[in-house]
């Protein structure tokens, strides 16, 4: 029992930052209807720049607490800055050229872009892993048993903690401001919401700026809590954020919170009771089950085919 | 795209459009290119490394061509352009009369290649190689191209051949001749049994989910040590023979009984041979199948799947038979692919495999089997040139190896070539059927169905 | 011909709580063209995705009877079915052609199945046996009747969505003829025609009806092709039939007037 529940303080946990990761898919396919393959390869370059900007200032685990929060806050600040000029320029030239043109080619183009990512930090960075040591650690317990126990660290507790600060914060964005408004108006009929004088354009490159930079966040949260990242995190998160938008329900912000909490309890109680080697399998077997049985997810709007 | 010179007060736009450019591409690469981490011997963790020459030579090199594309006239608005106005090379390659004759012409070479003088084992290499992608290319068009189904897991097809092939003949000691068909069908099998829980999804959904399944085929084939040897793979895999001769130096040998001298290259043009027959084998029945009901009906689907059910055709059906018939030639090809290395692992069979099939399929143009033999010929050959570009070790070090650029101008390739010729180099559709003439059909015309 | 070539009893069709058709019972013979007309959300076009199959109807039996007696219930089936088998075929609001493919291209796909069978699903085909090559070469030369009889012979190797709208309108009936159905759904066939393209087509429909064998059902808002070419009009308000009969009868119902121009307050 100790050890169901310390695996559902890890999903949780891991949940969260797929979670995050999975607004940005799941915005950006209500508003302008393409996957963004490249969205988990900018997940991958914030955590690298949050790696660099940590290295850069230098704080480590034994820094002083308040300095190192305080320096955490910068670093995510920097990270969310950087990763959100990535996506803007990714939309801004391979996407937006592409958006009157046949299906077809958004779908290359960004999985060219997630390449080119992919590669661009290989090349630039090497292609080993990168360490970091634990700069948040220690924790406490919370039960314990004859045979296991259950702790809860800090840095757990302060990804689910961030994490719905970001959440509310960007649900509050988009149901009360006029940001939001306007993008629910792209996301319902495009040309439309042109003719009625709302900037598209911006609107949807804010879209994919803040997909970006709550990644880049996501990225910062891998990083602290797993150790060590490589280049190649983007490619299997970015295939496990998007489950979770879709099996939230493409285009709803909790959806994409609730669905990537989901596909991240899946991955551990997969990894915990049954193989750790074959978890990919089963969250990649979460999207086919849920685009094929699913494929509204379970916040969004079942969608009638007019002939 | 005029190119005027810009007068005085003109250019000072340009430059603070090309000086943006620039500050952002700084922002890009301050902490990717400029800064980099590097891991020391010790225990310490990573050091960083200040790379500001190179840094300063990447943002300089964006300035320029920033400022290139603003004096010649390129817009970069947000407005979709309409089709760039093909050039004169596109145009040529794109008539039908020019298939005609084009096609022929690569065959000959092709069947001369191996004795042409600079046919060397890396060329010949190199031949086999752009040869497999084409037949892959050709395998995929069925699915992509001519039934509009976005398959991004190809390789898992592929992938069933190849392990079919080394199965069958490490365990039963069955003949290449004897596998390639039965590979062939064990990957149609596999096309049905993916193709079925698909069936209704449509785009960018279909998409994903073809790439999780080549995905799960991959870790599958990565963990199940047992069956499929893990990440060792499967080696010593039975070196395919000329008809019972072996490639070998002893008297009942390939080169004996042809009274040659032994050489190691007779092998390798076999394969060569191999590879060509069973490529060309490939477009004769996948252009038969083209004009064919069940062809015309891939094409319809495409087009518009309701209007195809409004007219009693059996979508799922045809779905499923685009796939079967697609995965049937990616497990021949796989089959081929085993038969050569005579060793099979799991890392043959990633996404960027599929995404490279894709790639040639897309950028050759979708319905032009000819486009894929160029976009095959362009990507691969092209990509092998890199190895050639030393002097790039200036900017990146004396530690770089040019080949690790191989992926990164890859993807660039993708998407330069998508914002410039997003149908494809052969862009233009033939008719299956004709009443009077043959005419082409461009491809502002051919739609990608209704999503 | 006791039976009707198409008997629609009690259809109805529920989506959540919008109620869209509601009791609809109607003839359709053959030989005849019937048009239903009514107001805009009048519940047409959802009565006819149901016949078409399309949508799956929540009540009501629609029973398609041939020429030999043999029944085939539409409410069951499946929509490629009802063309396959039950031989029923439609076009649609926003025409759907396969724009990148040739007139004559258009036309062949529409004998898939026939052409299917006669190359012994593909292998025949692909090693051109002559029972193929026959049924292919009679498969063109009814793609060039219907060519002739609509006219468009000359465009026949042009892309569909080069013609112009009229002659695609036109094209897209002799694609679903070419199926040789029984029954001729046509979804708003005259929209967007002007008044010589509508003459061709109500010259075209007439033609179909007297020398085809079929029943002609259609759905229309131009009155000029309704009352012009229809033996038999059915009007539907609100998911509800309120008239039926012939076109002079229906064109005097008051309920009629009522549900189009609405009363006049005193």
């Amino acid at each position: 029992m100790n050890y169901f529940i310390q695996q559902l303080i890890n999903g949780i946990t891991l949940g969260s930052i797929y979670g995050l990761i999975a607004i940005g898919y799941t915005m950006v396919y209500g508003i302008i209807g393409m996957i963004n393959f490249a969205h988990g390869d900018v997940f991958m370059v914030g955590a690298f720049v949050s790696l660099i900007t940590i290295l850069v200032f230098g704080i480590t685990g034994t820094s002083n607490v308040a300095v190192g929060i305080g320096v955490l806050i910068l670093v995510a600040a920097i990270s969310m800055v950087i990763a959100g000029i990535y996506g803007w320029t990714i939309e801004r030239l391979a996407y937006r050229p592409l958006r009157g043109s046949f299906r077809l080619a958004p779908l290359i183009t960004a999985i060219g872009v997630s390449i080119f990512l992919q590669n661009f930090v290989q090349t630039t960075q090497g292609a080993r892993v990168k360490p970091l040591q634990a700069i948040i650690s220690g924790g406490f317990t919370i039960l314990e048993g004859n045979d296991f126990v259950v702790r809860v660290t800090y840095m757990q507790i302060l990804i689910v903690v961030l994490t719905f600060l970001l959440m509310a914060g960007f649900t509050y964005l988009i149901s009360k401001t006029s940001l939001g408004r306007a993008q629910r108006a792209c996301e319902q009929d495009m040309k439309m919401a042109m003719l009625l004088g709302i900037d598209v354009n911006t609107t949807i490159s804010t879209t994919f700026v803040i997909g970006a930079a709550l990644a880049s966040v996501a990225g910062l949260m891998y990083l602290l809590y797993y150790g060590v990242i490589d280049f190649y995190i983007g490619f299997s998160a970015g295939i496990k954020a998007f489950t979770a938008a879709v099996l939230g329900g493409v285009g709803s912000l909790p959806g994409a919170m609730l669905g990537g909490l989901v596909i991240g309890l899946i991955e551990v109680f997969f990894a915990a009771y049954f193989s750790s080697e074959y978890k990919d399998v089963a969250a990649f077997s979460m999207l086919i089950v849920v685009l094929i049985f699913m494929p509204q997810g379970l916040l969004g709007r079942p969608e009638i085919e007019k002939v | 795209m005029s190119s005027n010179t810009p007068s005085m007060p003109a250019i000072l736009p340009m430059l603070k459009r090309s000086a943006i450019a620039t500050v952002i591409a700084f922002f890009l690469f301050l902490p990717t290119l400029g800064i980099k981490t590097s891991a020391s011997g010790g225990v310490d963790g990573l050091f960083l490394q200040y790379r500001w020459s190179a840094l300063a030579i990447a943002c300089g090199l964006i300035f320029v061509a920033r400022m290139a594309m603003e004096i010649f006239g390129k817009k970069q608005d947000g407005d979709t352009k309409p089709a760039a106005a093909p050039s004169a090379l596109v145009h040529f390659l794109s008539s039908a009369k020019i298939a005609k004759t084009v096609g022929p012409v690569l065959l000959v070479f092709a069947i001369a290649f191996p004795f042409l003088p600079f046919s060397d084992r890396y060329i010949l290499d190199l031949g086999i190689l752009i040869i497999t992608y084409v037949m892959l290319g050709w395998g995929l068009q069925i699915v992509v191209g001519l039934a509009g189904l976005l398959d991004l897991g190809y390789v898992a097809f592929y992938a069933v051949g190849a392990y079919s092939y080394a199965l069958l003949s490490i365990h039963f000691g069955f003949g290449f001749w004897m596998c390639l068909p039965l590979a062939g069908l064990l990957a149609a099998t596999w096309g049905v049994i993916l193709g079925f829980p698909v069936l209704r999804l449509r785009g960018d959904y279909l998409a994903i989910v073809t790439l999780a399944f080549g995905e799960i085929i991959r870790v599958i084939l990565l963990n199940w040590r047992g069956f499929t040897g893990g990440s060792n793979g499967l080696s010593s895999i039975p070196r395919p023979s000329f008809f019972g001769l072996p490639f070998n130096q002893e008297p009942g040998g390939f080169a004996a009984t042809f009274g040659l001298e032994y050489s190691s290259m007779q092998r390798i043009v076999f394969l060569y041979f191999l590879i060509l027959a069973l490529a060309i084998f490939t477009f004769f029945v996948t252009g038969r199948l083209r004009r064919l009901p069940i062809g015309r009906a891939w094409e319809a689907l495409r087009e518009d799947e309701i209007a195809c059910r409004s007219l009693g055709i059996n979508t799922v059906n045809t779905k499923l038979s685009a796939f079967a018939i697609g995965a049937m030639f990616g497990g021949f090809a796989g089959s081929f692919f085993a038969a050569k290395q005579a060793f099979v692992s799991p890392e043959s069979f990633n996404f960027m495999e599929s995404a490279t099939i894709l790639a040639i399929v897309v950028l050759g143009g979708m319905s032009s089997q000819l486009g894929v033999v160029f976009s095959a010929i362009a990507m691969v050959g092209g990509v092998e040139l890199l190895r050639q570009l030393q002097f790039l070790k200036v900017i990146f070090g004396n530690d770089f190896d040019p080949s690790q650029l191989r992926l990164l101008l890859f993807g660039l390739a993708m998407v330069l070539m998508m914002l410039w010729r997003p149908r494809g180099l052969v862009s233009t559709r033939t008719p299956t059927v004709f009443l009077k003439d043959e005419k082409t059909v461009s491809a502002a015309m051919i739609s990608q169905g209704r999503g | 011909m006791s039976q009707p070539l198409l008997a629609v009893n009690q259809l109805t069709m529920r989506f959540g709580g919008l109620t869209a058709v509601d009791a609809v019972s109607f003839d359709v013979h053959r030989n005849h063209i019937t048009a239903v007309i009514g107001p805009n959300g009048a519940g047409k076009t959802t009565a006819f995705n149901c016949i078409t199959g399309f949508y799956k109807p929540t009540e009501g039996q629609i029973v398609l009877t041939h020429s030999d007696d043999r029944q085939f219930k539409l409410e069951e089936m499946e929509d490629f079915r009802i063309s396959q088998t039950a031989h029923v075929a439609r076009t649609f609001q926003n025409i759907r052609l396969f724009g990148g493919m040739t007139v004559l291209e258009n036309l062949m796909i529409a004998q898939h199945n026939h052409l299917m069978k006669a190359s012994l699903y593909t292998l025949a085909g692909i090693f051109n046996m002559p029972s193929y090559q026959r049924a292919q070469k009679a498969a063109k030369e009814k793609a060039v009747f219907w060519m002739d009889r609509i006219g468009i012979t000359d465009r026949a190797d042009d892309p569909a969505a080069a013609l112009p709208y009229g002659d695609q309108r036109r094209l897209e009936i002799a694609r679903a003829m070419c199926t040789d159905p029984v029954l001729l759904c046509l979804d708003e066939p005259a929209a967007g025609l002007n008044p010589r393209e509508s003459e061709e087509l109500n010259t075209l429909l007439r033609s179909i009806r007297d020398t085809n064998n079929v029943g002609v059902l259609l759905i229309e808002h131009d009155m000029s092709v309704v009352m012009e070419i229809s033996d038999h009009v059915i009007v539907l308000d609100y998911g509800r039939k309120i008239s039926d009969g012939t076109a002079t009868e229906v064109r005097n119902d008051p309920a009629v007037i009522k549900a189009y121009l609405g009363v006049v307050e005193d």
